[in-house]
């Protein structure tokens, strides 16, 4: 069945539960070091470990981050919560129970609209923000392809265990239609900015500290009964999000336009193939056997608590595209351009620490638009920072780089040179304006071109340039253009 | 008045993961009826406005600051461990049932 | 017998300090008493000698160099129940899955000891993973009452009490969930103290059931229970639980108590602990002992607690249900006993396999029963009416101390019981705990004492005396006068009528 005729007979019905893990330097309930890539079963104690006899205390960090997030979505704060225990045995999961809210969540019924790619919002309801531990890892080995099936053993390590995660979970989004796969694409594209700019997460969803499940379901058009849904998880990059619900809409849409029955079930995400196929089907049905957790105690915000939370929150996407949008003038479609090139909150934030908006934009929007092209990641993937890009732009401004430098400069960044003024002077690109120097470089070119030169000396000054120019080549864009003119016009004219 | 098969007894070990004789589901079966039968006095006290108590005491907010404490070296986090590989513990194969 | 091992833990200590014994020589004569009177009582699980001496010798040494003892208790030495994490032996909580296991880390409450110059000679045994009231569940073998060899020493921490009956050592800790200190030490004639909840930390404490497990004292005195319980009490910041508050004064307490009468207080009986199933001659023990305390100048009324009817079932949900989620990582991924890896099986049916033959019946029927108690189908009707039952039973205690200052009952309904007699009767068996489960279900402080022997099988006999949460002080105060008294009316210490111990068989460890 094509795209057309699976919106023309259904609506598609969307859920997206995103799992963030949160940057804090501890982890959830333990002092372990909360990173990324150490060698393994080094970043654990007896918490996290799920030694007999530890115990479990809570990170006011990360409830602090859990209450910003909910705020920045629009959530209420409950005013007392606590934590259930999930339990089910899994060898990644050390005490083989999750410590993880249930059905007493810190934030709850929020929503948030979604900026999609024509400038327009959708928005969304946010069901929830709970918090959790993560899970450790484990890698499959034997079997051949290093995969869970297959394999002949596996070997685990903790480091992640604990790390802690808030789960964000939408109310059913309905009335997207065809859009649905693009939204559930902003949706997490929108969020992951969002818990950016609020500073977090690292949001990296190729290291897993970004992860989406989608549930997906169709339901007859004209019908207000919600169809069986699948619940696809590994669906680990922005593309992979659009390409899993567009696809379970198809393939769900054959299945019921054949006369089948959606299984509802786990369903895997192939990135390979752009397809999804059903995880092992339980015999049990799932029973967690949910109870507050005895070793934690109830969370109780005050209302003072929350206030002050809210007033950290930073200038979030949303508000900072209207405020920018204002003041530089933008119409609608430029506004949209800027978004869609991912260049709007890097040049607002780029002005934010001090440089002129024009330049910022310039440098977003071209150069460095380029280099994400070139590379193919996108803009925000970049491993330049605004405050590096300010910086150029203020050495461009103090006339301590040309443009010609600054891009090396840029370049430097991006190859992970260190900051600016670090590659600056590495590569030692400052601008020459020592007058011997120069002068000797203006001599040469006038030598070389001494048509030219005559040319100058006859009162054209427009032929300025070409000398200038040679000079600049001849010095690796080094040179201070403007005192070479001036040497350039003291030499020629009597 | 709760019963308990033989059946619920092997669900219930199956949930806990406990591979019990066939002479343990006859056993347990037995026990966990007189137990649960015993224990469900419990519910003649059922009124709606009392509320559970899961805390003795009443204590909320108790956090720890986000500063990092020494753990354990990979050493001593894998002494217990049966079988070891890379500084990872090694496991029986696990069943996909993500 | 050295007269050492006769001595209070006070008096064994005012004598180190002033050093005219040694550690070294109270330690070595513990020793010497556990190597003669162990192989019958089999009260240890695990001894370290050489390390008990050392540390014992490196007390005196700075005893000797003029520093000032690291605490009341610097040099004594104690046991502690095999369910504290130690860094240097084995922590096996009585059950074959953590035979041998070594844990990275210490308790809390052993660092304390650690700190306190106080020396661990040994691990203590338990009903497994501190599930039972006998001692019997232990993998290890059951423990016997010094009292009579045929009979039980109470549990979970029969092991503690034991050690502590029959002059092994002068202290020990024990855990109480449901009575695990109080009704062992009721059995066994000593002083077994429940803090309140939170008084004392729980971290590296192995869970049964979090939400009611504590630590405390087991010694021959009042006095000796409260220069422990200051040891190991007070604020823990690795346990969520602890409670930020200076430990009640239960040392003055203790000390004050011994020398006043108790004109003023008012104690009250439990009216719902007695009749049926309580064993007549535990009961004119206890009202014996309530004449006492009337003798003393307390005012003496009854008091009815309905809901305490209620406390024993909904303590057989609320521990097992617990218990099924704490002891789930017993799983063999990571630590302890693993079976059953031929290089075919899967996780899952490894785990099962492990657990199924690590885990002895009692520990496998209370996992179960909290399994089918937190299901989705019977969550309501289980887990979440016992909770309802456990603010009834708190709202009993409020009612009650509005009117009196402590509440007493025996202890335990009967006195020791022969080994073997309720192991295959699991209800017989959980009755035991019947008076010791309230105060744990509420949180607050209780302890049991002496009260002299039961007249129809001359087993000793506890009396019970519940204070408020926070007012553990209240209870010893009580203890300590009532102790006085009863050793004046008895010319001498209950535990000094232990019969001597006919050693035959082997020692645990
Ligand atoms: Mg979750
Ligand atoms: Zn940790």
């Amino acid at each position: 069945m094509d795209y057309d005729e699976v919106l023309e007979r259904f609506e598609p019905v969307l859920g997206l539960e995103v799992h963030v893990e949160l940057s804090t330097a501890t982890k959830m309930f333990c002092g372990c070091a909360n990173s990324f890539g150490a060698p393994p079963n080094t970043h654990v104690c007896p918490t996290c470990l799920g030694l007999p006899g530890s115990l479990p205390v809570l990170n006011r960090a990360a409830v602090e981050s859990a209450m910003r997030i909910g705020l920045a979505l629009n959530c209420s704060i409950a005013p007392w919560c606590r934590f259930s225990r999930k339990n089910y045995f899994y060898p990644d999961m050390p005490k083989n129970f999750q410590i993880s809210q249930y059905d007493e969540p810190i934030a709850l019924h929020g929503s948030w609209a979604v900026p999609l790619a024509d400038g327009s919002t959708f928005t969304v309801g946010i069901e929830r923000a709970h918090m959790e531990e993560d899970t450790g890892k484990s890698l499959h080995v034997g079997g051949g392809t290093g995969r869970i099936h297959g394999a002949n053993y596996s070997l685990l390590d903790y480091n992640r265990a604990g790390v802690p995660l808030i789960e964000i979970v939408t109310t059913p989004i309905v009335g997207a239609g065809a859009r649905a796969p693009e939204l559930a694409r902003a949706y997490v594209t929108g969020l992951r900015d969002l818990l950016r700019a609020l500073g977090v997460s690292d949001v990296r969803m190729d290291q897993g500290s970004l992860r989406c499940d989608a549930n997906v379901s169709l339901m007859p058009r004209g019908s207000s009964t919600f169809g069986t849904r699948t619940e696809t998880k590994n669906v680990n990059s922005l593309r992979s999000v659009e390409r899993a619900v567009r696809y379970e809409m198809s393939r769900q849409a054959a299945v019921l336009a054949s006369g089948g029955d959606v299984v509802q079930e786990t369903r895997h995400f192939d990135e390979a193939t752009d397809t999804t196929s059903p995880g092992r089907r339980k015999e049990t049905s799932e029973d967690y056997r949910y109870f507050p957790e005895p070793d934690l105690v109830p969370i109780a915000p005050s209302e003072e608590w929350v206030a002050r939370l809210r007033a950290t929150l930073p200038e979030l996407p949303g508000q900072r595209r209207a405020r920018v949008q204002a003041e530089w003038g933008l119409s609608d479609l430029e506004l949209r351009d800027l978004v869609n090139a991912g260049a709007l909150d890097l040049i607002a934030a780029t002005v934010e620490v001090g440089a002129p908006a024009e330049q910022a934009r310039s440098w977003w929007v071209s150069y460095l638009s380029q280099q994400a092209n070139s590379r193919d990641v996108e803009l925000a993937e970049l491993p330049i920072t605004p405050h590096q890009v300010a910086r150029v732009i203020a050495l461009v401004g103090a006339g301590e780089l040309t443009n010609t430098l600054a891009r090396q400069v840029v370049d430097g960044i991006l190859a992970g040179e260190g900051e600016p003024d670090e590659i600056v002077a590495a590569r030692h690109l400052a601008v020459v304006s020592d007058d011997a120097e120069l002068a000797a470089a203006v001599e040469q070119a006038l030598a070389a071109q001494p048509d030219v030169a005559e040319k100058i000396r006859g009162g054209k000054v427009a032929a300025v340039g070409a000398i200038v120019g040679a000079v600049m080549r001849a010095t690796g864009g080094q040179a201070d253009a403007h005192r070479v003119r001036e040497l350039v016009l003291a030499r020629c004219t009597p | 008045m709760p019963t308990i098969s033989r059946d619920e007894v092997a669900h219930l070990a199956r949930l806990a993961r406990l591979a019990v004789t066939d002479e343990e589901l006859d056993l347990f079966a037995g026990q966990l009826e007189v137990i649960l039968t015993s224990v469900a006095r419990v519910g003649e006290v059922a009124a709606a406005d009392i509320p559970p108590t899961s805390h003795a005491v009443g204590l909320t907010d108790v956090f720890r600051a986000d500063v990092p404490r020494p753990g354990l070296t990979q050493q001593q986090a894998l002494l217990g461990a049966y079988a070891t590989e890379g500084g990872r513990f090694r496991v029986p194969r696990i069943l996909d049932e993500a | 017998m050295s007269e050492l091992t006769r001595l209070s833990a006070a008096d064994l200590a005012g004598r180190i300090h002033a050093r005219e014994v040694t550690s070294v020589q109270v330690t070595q004569a513990c020793l010497d008493r556990i190597a003669a009177v162990d192989p019958a009582v089999r009260a240890f699980v695990h001894l370290d000698a050489q390390a008990a001496l050392a540390v014992a010798a490196q007390v005196d040494d700075k005893l000797r160099r003029g520093d000032p003892p690291a605490s009341p208790l610097a040099g004594v030495p104690v046991a502690l129940k095999d369910v504290f994490t130690t860094l240097d032996m084995p922590t096996t909580c009585g059950s074959r899955t953590l035979r041998g296991w070594r844990p990275p880390y210490d308790a809390t409450v052993t660092r304390r000891l650690r700190d306190a110059g106080v020396v661990i000679v040994g691990k203590t045994n338990m009903d497994e993973f501190a599930m039972g009231s006998s001692t019997e569940n232990s993998a290890y073998g059951p423990t016997h009452n010094p009292w009579d060899l045929d009979r039980v020493p109470g549990g979970s921490g029969g092991g503690s009490a034991a050690a502590v009956a029959a002059f092994e050592v002068p202290l020990a800790v024990g855990t109480d969930t449901g009575g695990s200190i109080r009704q062992p030490s009721a059995m066994t004639g000593t002083v077994g103290v429940k803090p309140t909840y939170g008084g004392v930390s729980r971290y590296g404490l192995v869970a049964f059931s979090s939400s009611l497990d504590q630590g405390g004292p087991v010694a021959r005195t009042v006095l000796d229970a409260a220069l422990l319980h200051e040891v190991i009490g007070g604020y823990d910041a690795l346990d969520s639980t602890s409670i930020d508050a200076p430990v009640p004064p239960v040392v003055h307490a203790a000390r004050a108590g011994a020398t006043a009468d108790l004109a003023g207080l008012r104690v009250g009986v439990v009216r719902e602990f007695r009749g049926d199933g309580y064993q007549p001659g535990v009961l004119r023990a206890f009202d014996v002992a309530v004449s006492r305390l009337s003798e003393l100048g307390a005012q003496v009324v009854e008091v009815s607690c309905p809901s305490f009817d209620y406390a024993l079932p909904a303590y057989y949900l609320i521990a097992p249900s617990e218990c099924s989620s704490n002891l789930a990582r017993f799983d063999g991924m990571r630590y302890g006993l693993r079976l059953g890896d031929d290089g075919t099986r899967s996780a899952e049916e490894v785990m099962s396999l492990t657990r199924e033959a690590g885990f002895g019946p009692e520990v496998k029927r209370r996992i179960m029963l909290g399994t089918y108690a937190l299901s989705a189908g019977y969550y309501d009707a289980y887990y979440g009416q016992a909770q309802k039952v456990r603010t009834l039973i708190i709202r009993d205690f409020a009612a009650a101390f509005e009117r009196v200052d402590v509440l007493v009952s025996p202890t335990t309904p009967t006195t020791a019981f022969a080994l073997g007699e309720r192991v295959d009767d699991p209800l017989a068996m959980y009755l035991s705990d019947l008076c010791t489960i309230p105060a744990d279900l509420a949180g607050n402080a209780a302890l049991s004492v002496p009260a002299g022997l039961s007249d129809e099988d001359g087993l000793p006999v506890g009396l019970q005396v519940m204070a408020p949460a926070m007012a553990d002080d209240r209870a010893y105060r009580v203890a300590a006068a009532y102790e006085v008294a009863r050793d004046a009316a008895d010319g001498g210490p209950l535990t000094h009528r232990v019969p001597g111990i006919e050693v035959v068989g082997e020692a645990l460890c």
